[in-house]
């Protein structure tokens, strides 16, 4: 993440417990996207092998991990776009917990609660450099339905278009539509509580 | 037009184009919001935080 970061072995792939740490990040990133642990598996070995083959020409841990990921959001990507091609896309519930969090975010009539109503954010910027930060985002994108994470994290982190989603998950525009929202409304009102107004309380 | 409306046209804004009497509505309730123009604005950050965490993979 930040570019001043000092610059790592560059054999970082060869080294176990790196590697190991590395795995595992990929893995819980996939199995959120693909829904399939042993799917996951495979498509995080094949993104490590293809990354193992050119490791050489890499020279710093972060540009390192950076393209690991990007190398990994792409068999995701084609995971999820040969699922499409074979309508094997299982549907996603897009109906778990309908509508509950409505009542704790708007009153009556759809006005935000006094409570929720969102607050301008300080230093978003410096968030960015923060590893606690990022823990924080983790852990709130880990609270999500699993279905909302899995679509949000689809269209937001391996950025496919809406399009793609829809048919990747299985779902209509309008499934897509309500679930992102619902995402977004959710990991918003969680980083605000747990990080961009800490004390609040959640 | 109530919050609940406009954070939803906020999020499917980013989603699909809207139409026009749909902007010109959400325009006017952002002017009175303020809490419906934070939101707006913590979606677009929103979506370039996923971006970056995507992309760096290294929260450790």
């Amino acid at each position: 993440m930040n570019t001043a970061a000092p610059a790592a072995d560059p054999n970082d792939l060869t080294d176990p417990a790196f590697l190991e740490t590395l795995r595992r990040q990929m893995l819980k990133f996939a199995i959120l996207q693909l829904g399939d642990a042993h799917i996951a598996e495979d498509a995080v070995q094949e993104a490590l092998i293809g990354a193992l083959k050119n490791a050489g020409s890499f020279r710093r841990g972060a540009a390192l991990k950076t393209w690991v990921f990007a190398i990994l959001k792409n068999k995701i990507a084609d995971v999820l776009r040969q699922r499409q091609r074979m309508n094997l896309a299982n549907p996603a519930p897009a109906t778990e917990d309908d509508g509950d969090e409505w009542g704790e975010s708007f009153d009556r009539k759809g006005y935000w609660q006094p409570a929720e109503r969102p607050l301008a954010w300080a230093d978003p910027e410096g968030a960015l450099e923060s590893v606690h930060f990022w823990r924080v985002f983790e852990t709130c994108l880990e609270h999500l339905p699993a279905s909302q994470a899995r679509v949000f994290m689809m269209r937001e982190m391996i950025e496919l278009n809406s399009d793609e989603v829809c048919a990747a998950a299985g779902i209509t525009v309008s499934n897509l539509h309500v679930m992102l929202y619902r995402a977004r409304l959710r990991l918003r009102e969680c980083l605000e509580n747990h990080w961009f107004k800490p004390g609040r309380g959640s | 037009m109530n919050c609940r409306t406009a954070t939803r046209l906020l999020s499917e804004k980013l989603e699909r184009p809207l139409s026009r009497g749909e902007r010109i509505a959400l325009w006017f309730h952002c002017l009175m919001c303020g809490g419906c123009r934070n939101f707006g604005r913590h979606l677009t950050q929103l979506r370039v935080l996923a971006q970056r965490f995507a992309r760096s993979g290294d929260r450790t």
